[in-house]
């Protein structure tokens, strides 16, 4: 399994029946592909519509309907369509039970670091910053690691998306949840060592007594 | 009563160095044919708000590559490196705006507000140079409302009065927008007789529409 099969089969673990789950672009959309039996959810797209699943097949793109990446997509019966203020008063306003997002920095403090790199990448915060504010659990799903450097740091040095703490934190190796305490070390991947991780993180992890190992249908 | 007008006069009607209004998300619910008219007619120095600058050479990025802006208030501009380019190298003057913010602020311009709270940016690079207010115990952010000079909708659909309704992932900003511009010039998909559309699928009454532009059947 890929690292980042890994990662979106566990995030997958996270949605409850009948969550409002938005997605950020890139590994956190990877999450569709492995739902739970028997869990449904409905998918939003901030730029107005929640009930989005994948195409059935090819050759049936309509205009009108894209994902926030501007990328054709499709709905689910029981969709609905909005504008970007409902859209934004779903994400801000307590109706959003769950947002996956990728991170590029987390530190001990569970703050989030996603949307630039000074100089160099100024992409925009799009919808990142209100999801972060706005909705009731932030899952961030990353590589534990870039380029073998930690992304799980003591304090960020790149602009934050938000001063809220995040709810968790899943990584290839590890799921991690920020607390007041700091960031509590709460399962690790099949194979991986608690020291393994423990050597690919800067920030100081709480290790209890037992760490589960990350359970994932095959 | 009737709003409709020939593209040409339509745009001929944005001076250079005038703020528009785009809708649009990546795209998908821009006015193409207001864009690349204003494109063909070489409007320059304009301050556009909108989303996103889509994708190079594509909608909004049409501006971009024409080297029409000068200044951008956006969310997004990732998909886009033209626009990443012009603004490292100083020739666009880009304002990063959180996505929700900037449809509430643009709410607020339209709707006659002075401005929104919101806790989203609180604590980032977002809230330097603003003002914050606290209100039972959480601390927001005062947003400033957003106006333009002209917006430039597209809808699924128009009445000839210049009813409007439009349609899923297409409508994004298109509707708060068409409340928040002194001119409002909308292009449609079809125009069909008045009454056609019922009145409670029509999301911007006529009222606020100045121009609908006229299809070329």
């Amino acid at each position: 399994m890929d690292e980042k099969t890994i990662i979106a089969k566990r995030v997958a673990q996270e949605l409850r029946n009948g969550n409002l789950v938005n997605l950020g672009i890139g590994l956190p959309t990877l999450v569709t592909k492995y739902l739970p039996v028997g869990i449904q959810v409905f998918f939003q797209s901030e730029n107005g519509v929640i009930g989005m699943q994948p195409l059935p097949e090819p050759g049936v793109a309509a205009d009108a309907l894209t994902d926030a990446g501007g990328t054709p997509t499709s709905i689910i019966p029981g969709a609905g369509a909005f504008d970007s203020v409902t859209s934004f008063c779903l994400i801000r306003g307590g109706h959003l039970d769950v947002t996956v997002l990728g991170g590029l920095q987390v530190d001990e403090a569970g703050q989030l670091a996603n949307w630039m790199v000074p100089g160099k990448m100024v992409p925009g915060m799009g919808g990142a910053m209100d999801l972060v504010s706005g909705a009731k659990r932030v899952i961030v799903a990353m590589t534990h690691t870039a380029k073998g450097a930690p992304k799980i740091l003591k304090k960020c040095n790149l602009p934050l998306t938000s001063v809220r703490r995040v709810d968790l934190v899943v990584t290839e190796l590890a799921v991690i949840q920020p607390t007041e305490e700091g960031l509590v070390l709460l399962e690790v991947a099949d194979g991986v060592t608690v020291e393994q991780v423990v050597a690919a993180t800067e920030a100081r992890l709480i290790v209890p007594n037992t760490v589960p190992t990350m359970q994932l249908a095959a | 009563m009737s709003k409709v007008t020939a593209i040409e006069a339509a745009v001929a009607k944005i001076p250079d160095g005038a703020t528009l209004m785009i809708g649009g998300f990546m795209g998908v619910g821009s006015p193409h044919r207001l864009i690349d008219e204003l494109v063909r007619q070489g409007r320059k120095d304009l301050t556009i708000i909108a989303n996103d600058t889509a994708r190079p050479g594509v909608d909004i990025g049409k501006l971009i590559r024409a080297g029409a802006v000068k200044r951008l208030v956006a969310s997004h501009i990732g998909l886009n490196p033209e626009t990443q380019k012009q603004m490292i190298d100083g020739a666009i003057d880009v304002e990063l705006v959180p996505q929700g913010t900037l449809a509430e602020r643009i709410r607020a311009g339209g709707a006659g507000l002075g401005g929104v709270l919101t806790a989203t940016g609180v604590g980032t690079t977002v809230a330097e140079g603003k003002q914050t207010i606290d209100v039972k115990g959480k601390t927001f952010l005062v947003e400033e409302p957003l106006r333009a000079d002209f917006a430039l909708i597209s809808a699924w659909r128009a009445d000839y009065y210049g009813n409007l309704s439009y349609e899923l992932t297409a409508r994004n900003f298109n509707p708060v927008m068409a409340l928040a511009a002194d001119t409002v010039i909308a292009e449609a998909g079809e125009i069909v007789p008045v009454g056609l559309i019922p009145p409670d699928q029509v999301e911007t009454v006529s009222v606020v529409v100045d121009h609908l532009v006229a299809r070329s059947n």
